[in-house]
This record gives C-alpha cells, structure tokens and sequence, in this order.
C-alpha cells in the first residue's frame, strides 16, 4: 500500500490556537479560536465548522461570532458528549483542529432591507449570535429587528452581558423567556411560543429566522404562520452529525438534502414536505 | 487503437494472460470461498479465477473505498503537525460483471462531483478493469436488466464475453490497449467471433427480461405518494437493522470517521470506515434526537436511496440489480418483492382514483 500527502484533501485540518475561553453555564463554554499563523478565517453567519480534539475526535459546531472580524472567531460548546467534554478541559493557548466553514448561512443578502423575526430557543442562540451581531454591526441595513429568546431556566441563559445589551438598545424588540422561573427571576414566564402573539409585525416584509431544539420548530412555525409570515419568509437551521462536511458521508441526509451542503438553514417552504426533516 | 476494437483469447491461454499480469500489476478476480460463496482476491494465475460466478460477498467498492481508510495523520510536538493523506494500491480488477462495473460508474458519479473526494479519485486513477459478460442469470435474486446493467455500456478497459472455447474481448481504452499488446496471448478476432458475438447478445436479449411489470422509467414514480405506504411498515416489523444489506451493496458508499490515537500519545489518525443507514445511531444527533428512529424508515431511506434520489440528482437508479442485499438479508427482505409490492399499492391507488 502507497500512501501520499495531498494538499488539496477536504480532510486537510487547520490548526487553530484557543486564544480565550469563557464558562457561560455549567454546561457551555465559549471559546475564541483563530488560526495560526494569522490566516484570515471568514464565513457568513449559520454557516458552521468540524472541530477536533486530537486524538479524540471531530465534531460539527455552528459559529456564534459575527463574521464582522476576520482574525478571530468564537464557538459555544455543550459538553454533551466524548469530544465536547474533551474539548472542555482545553484553555487558552492549547491547539484545536477545523475545517471549512461549511454550508449554507442565513440569507443576508434575502434579509437585508427587511423586518426581522429572530426566534431563539436554548442552544439556538448560538448560531443566532452570529446573525444577530452581524445585523447589529449593520443595523441601517435592515429594518425592525425583534428578538425572542426561550430558556429552560435563569441559569440556562447564554450570552447574559450581551442579552442586557440588546434589551437595552432603542433599534432592537428584544423579548426573552424562561420555562421555569427560579425565585429572582422577574421577567415573563412560559414556552416561546406564548411571546409570539403579542409581536407587533407586518407580515408581507417580515423574515423570521428560527433556531432551536427540534421540538420546538413545529409550534413557532405553527404561531409565525398564524401571525401570516409567508412560509418562504421563515427559515430553520437543522442540527445533524455530520461527519465529512462535504455531502458525502450521508449522516446529514434529509430525505434528498445533505444539510451541510444544501442548509443547514433551509426555508421553512423547502422542507415542509420532508418527513424526517424535523 | 486503429481500428481494432475486438481481440480473442483461447481458453487454453488463460492462465497465461492472468499469470503474464499478474506479473506486471496487483491482479485482483473472483475466487471461489465455498458453496456458492465468492471474494475477489488476488490471484496470480487462473487456477482459483471463478469465470462462472455469482456476485462476490463484498463488491469491488472496497478496493476504490476500503472498509478502513487514513485519511489524516497528526503529531503533536510543542504544537501540532498534522497531514492529509491518500493510501492506494495501483491494481488490475479482473472478471468484474455488468452489475459491479454500474456499481463503480455510480461512486465515481458521488466522489468526482464537487466537492471532490481526491481520496477515492487518486485510487480510481490507479485502477484497471477488466469486464466479464454474464450470459445467463446468476440466480433469481438478480434484476439487471430492470437497471439496464445487463449488457457492457463502458466502464472498463478491457471486457471478456466467453464464448465457448474462446472469450471475445472487447479494447475500450488505450490502456486496455498495452495490457493486450503487452501479455501477448491475444490474436484479433475474425468475422465468425463477431457473429458468435452477436448471436450471445441475441440470445442475452431473449433470456433477460425487465424483472418487474413496469417499465423501468416508471420506476422512480412508484416511490412518488408511497412515502407512508404500508411497506415500510411491514419491512418495520421485519428489518433486524444489522446493515449487512449496505456493506454489501455495490453503490452504498456511507462512513463515519473516527480518530485513533498512537500508543506514544502524541500522535494518532483520522480514518473513515463504513457505515450504514440502516443502524440505529446513524441518524442520532447531540440531543438524543434520532431522525429515523424506526427500522421501517431507514430501510425506506435505503430504497429512496436507490430508486428515487440519485434518479433526480444524477439521472440514473443507484442499484445495479446485482441482488446481494436480497441474497445477504437475514430476514429474507427481498428487494424485487418490496418493488412489486408498491407498485401493486400504486396501481391499486390509481385504480380507485378512477372509480
């Protein structure tokens, strides 16, 4: 047996150095990586990266940084499983390995110009960071912009320096929402869906972007389309174990879509026929 | 090649033209494993070649995607080195059938689409292939002709029809050309060998038969309104979800990847092995969410897989009727039976949309 290196293989990794890493809740953390030797590393917002632990194993994560600076760029990890809890035990300094970034972002260029719906429920916020940053750096360029968000509990909540910023800003409807409240918790109260009546929107100019556990996507669908969001105006970011990020290995497959070629943000009217999809 | 497109081998001379490559290339072809039971392997002569055979266990899909394969190394020193690479092994792939030869032409379609994957694409360039023309049915599991892989259309350098004493084989590529010129055993083929030709393929043309009551552009269609038909839900009831009807199939190309790390702990590899849809894990996410939790539709994930998806992507049927997934299937899932009996389903439909 020959064996080659080839420059040119998809399977090529980067190497990327941790320059600082921040606890956001006892399962997530937040890392900043960028690449060495200072390559640019630039990606639209949705899209997402494989990142590896060596040794341990690769694992797909969708960027939360706005792509608005190109030197560094930032993940939100769960420890759920062997190469998010490895990847865990890393700090500031230690190596990782990634490739792409890979797939289809949100729709900027559809979005620009138009009201916004961003619907963010648990880890869904992460991906949404990206869109919601990168709208903020480019605010003049959209019109309303609300943002829903929907945790399992006050602890749960990523991002809270930031959340208060948002809720603070006169240019954003910024609601959030917990399932369970604990005894400080002063604000509303219930599943996301109840916060989506209450939006004041016009339908016709309206995008609503939606991120969030697979549970969730029937019901705040069912309430955009209440609220009379065109179904090619809503659009979903899937979650699937890729394992090659090149439509090949087939674990992404959705009915005839590869989600990391094809999405992983779709248009709710692309999907809505496919069984399996959701 | 001026000209001369066909040339005859004697049978006599068989063992001379395997044992003549062998010496030049790696030779790979089909040997018997026991009763009805057969691998392709290397052979350096045609002593163990089975000329007459039924499908290989495994198809020649593990030579151009082996089971294992490095795709990256790394070294870990300070920081981290770490390197793509490509293992290949430049090979002659002799006696490949109709079936197998639309196998290899389908995972070319998949790897040379982009993006590309130069790991099979460098194996692919280090490949020769060598056809063999089935003159009869291997067995009653197969359904060539349905897929229109019945008869030679490309996909080799050099392809075998036996006739009798002789094999007629058919130069499709200069390379097919050298391997000819070069073991020296061929003479061209005269008129008479073109007849007897001929009248194989007339014969051919007689004895295999669309395996199913539909014509094959109508195939596709069946899967069209039958997404909740009720035979996925028996194969539900049935399906052992063991993904031997993946590994064997010729088309079937799903991994996974998975990193190993050295004894020395500081260096380690990526390698991708196969996978299949069939297993419950495979569509399982972080969550615990599970796409396809239920056997019945992952096998329909199979049978799209075949019949439905690649016919829109790539205008062909990713099955080549060559009948292992049926033959290898511990739970007797036969996949003619599940083709005719949608398409008794689907008939059934249009005749009550008509009432």
């Amino acid at each position: 047996m020959e064996r080659l290196g080839i420059k040119e293989s998809r399977y090529n990794v980067k190497i990327a150095k941790i320059l600082r890493t921040r606890q956001l809740t006892e399962h997530e953390k937040l890392f900043e990586l960028a690449i060495e030797g200072g390559e640019a590393f630039d990606y639209e917002p949705g899209q997402f990266i494989m990142i590896n632990d060596f040794g341990v194993g690769e694992i797909p994560i969708s960027l939360t940084s706005a792509p608005t600076n190109r030197i560094s760029f930032e993940v939100c990890i769960r420890a759920v499983g062997k190469v998010t809890n490895a990847i865990h035990t890393l700090e500031a300094g230690d190596f990782i390995g990634i490739r792409g970034p890979y797939g289809r972002g949100f729709p900027i260029r559809i979005l620009e110009g138009n009201d916004l719906m961003i619907v963010a429920g648990g880890l869904g916020i992460a991906p949404l960071r990206s869109l919601i940053n990168y709208v903020l750096d480019n605010r003049r360029d959209f019109g309303k912009v609300h943002i829903l968000l929907g945790s399992k509990s006050p602890k749960d909540m990523l991002f809270v320096d930031e959340l208060d910023r948002w809720n603070q800003r006169m240019d954003v409807y910024y609601q959030s929402t917990v399932d369970q409240a604990e005894i400080d918790w002063t604000g509303h109260v219930g599943v996301i869906t109840t916060l989506i009546p209450g939006v004041d929107l016009e339908p016709e100019r309206t995008f609503a972007i939606v991120v969030g556990p697979p549970i969730m996507y029937k019901f705040v669908i069912r309430e955009l389309l209440a609220k009379n969001i065109p179904e090619r105006q809503i659009f979903v970011d899937f979650e699937r174990h890729m394992k090659c990020g090149i439509g090949k290995c087939g674990r992404c497959q959705i009915q005839n879509l590869y989600v990391c070629q094809d999405g992983p943000v779709f248009s709710y009217e692309e999907i809505k026929h496919l069984t399996e999809a959701m | 090649m001026k000209g001369i497109q066909y040339v005859t081998l004697s049978k006599e001379n068989l063992d001379g033209f395997i044992s003549g490559l062998s010496k030049l290339h790696k030779v790979i072809a089909p040997v018997s494993k026991g009763y009805n039971n057969f691998a392709f392997e290397e052979v350096d002569s045609a002593k163990n070649v089975a000329i007459q055979y039924i499908p290989t266990i495994l198809p020649p899909k593990k030579f151009y995607m082996p089971q294992y394969e490095t795709l990256m190394e790394y070294r870990i020193n300070g920081g981290v080195r770490a390197e793509a690479i490509v293992e290949f092994e430049p090979l002659v792939l002799f006696g490949i059938h109709t079936c197998d030869l639309a196998g290899i032409q389908c995972l070319n379609m998949v790897f040379s689409e982009q993006p590309k994957d130069y790991n099979y694409l460098t194996r692919k360039m280090r490949i020769n292939i060598i056809g063999l023309e089935c003159n009869t049915y291997c067995d009653e599991f197969a359904s060539c002709t349905m897929v229109n892989a019945n008869m030679p259309s490309g996909g080799y350098d050099l392809f075998f029809t036996d006739l009798g004493d002789y094999f007629i084989v058919h130069i499709n590529t200069h390379t097919g050309e050298e391997i000819t010129t070069a073991t020296k055993v061929f003479e061209p083929a005269e008129k008479s060998h073109m007849h007897d030709l001929a009248d194989l393929r007339e014969q051919k043309r007689r004895r295999f038969r669309i395996e199913l009551p539909i014509a094959p552009r109508f195939v596709s269609e069946i899967f069209e309104g039958t997404f909740e038909s009720k035979v996925w839900k028996d194969l539900d009831a049935r399906c052992l979800a063991c993904g031997n009807c993946t590994a064997v199939c010729p088309t079937c190309y799903c991994f996974d990847i998975v990193e190993d790390v050295n004894l020395d702990l500081r260096s380690g590899r990526r390698y991708r092995m196969w996978y299949s849809c069939q297993v419950e894990p495979f569509a399982t996410v972080a969550g615990g969410e599970n796409f396809r939790k239920e056997r019945g539709a992952r096998q329909r994930h199979r049978y799209y897989r075949k019949f439905k998806y690649p016919v829109m992507k790539f205008s062909r049927f990713f099955c080549t009727g060559c009948g292992r997934c049926s033959r290898t299937c511990m739970a007797d899932i036969r996949l003619l039976e599940t083709l005719n009996s949608l398409i008794k389903e689907k008939t059934t439909k249009l005749w009550r949309g008509w009432e």
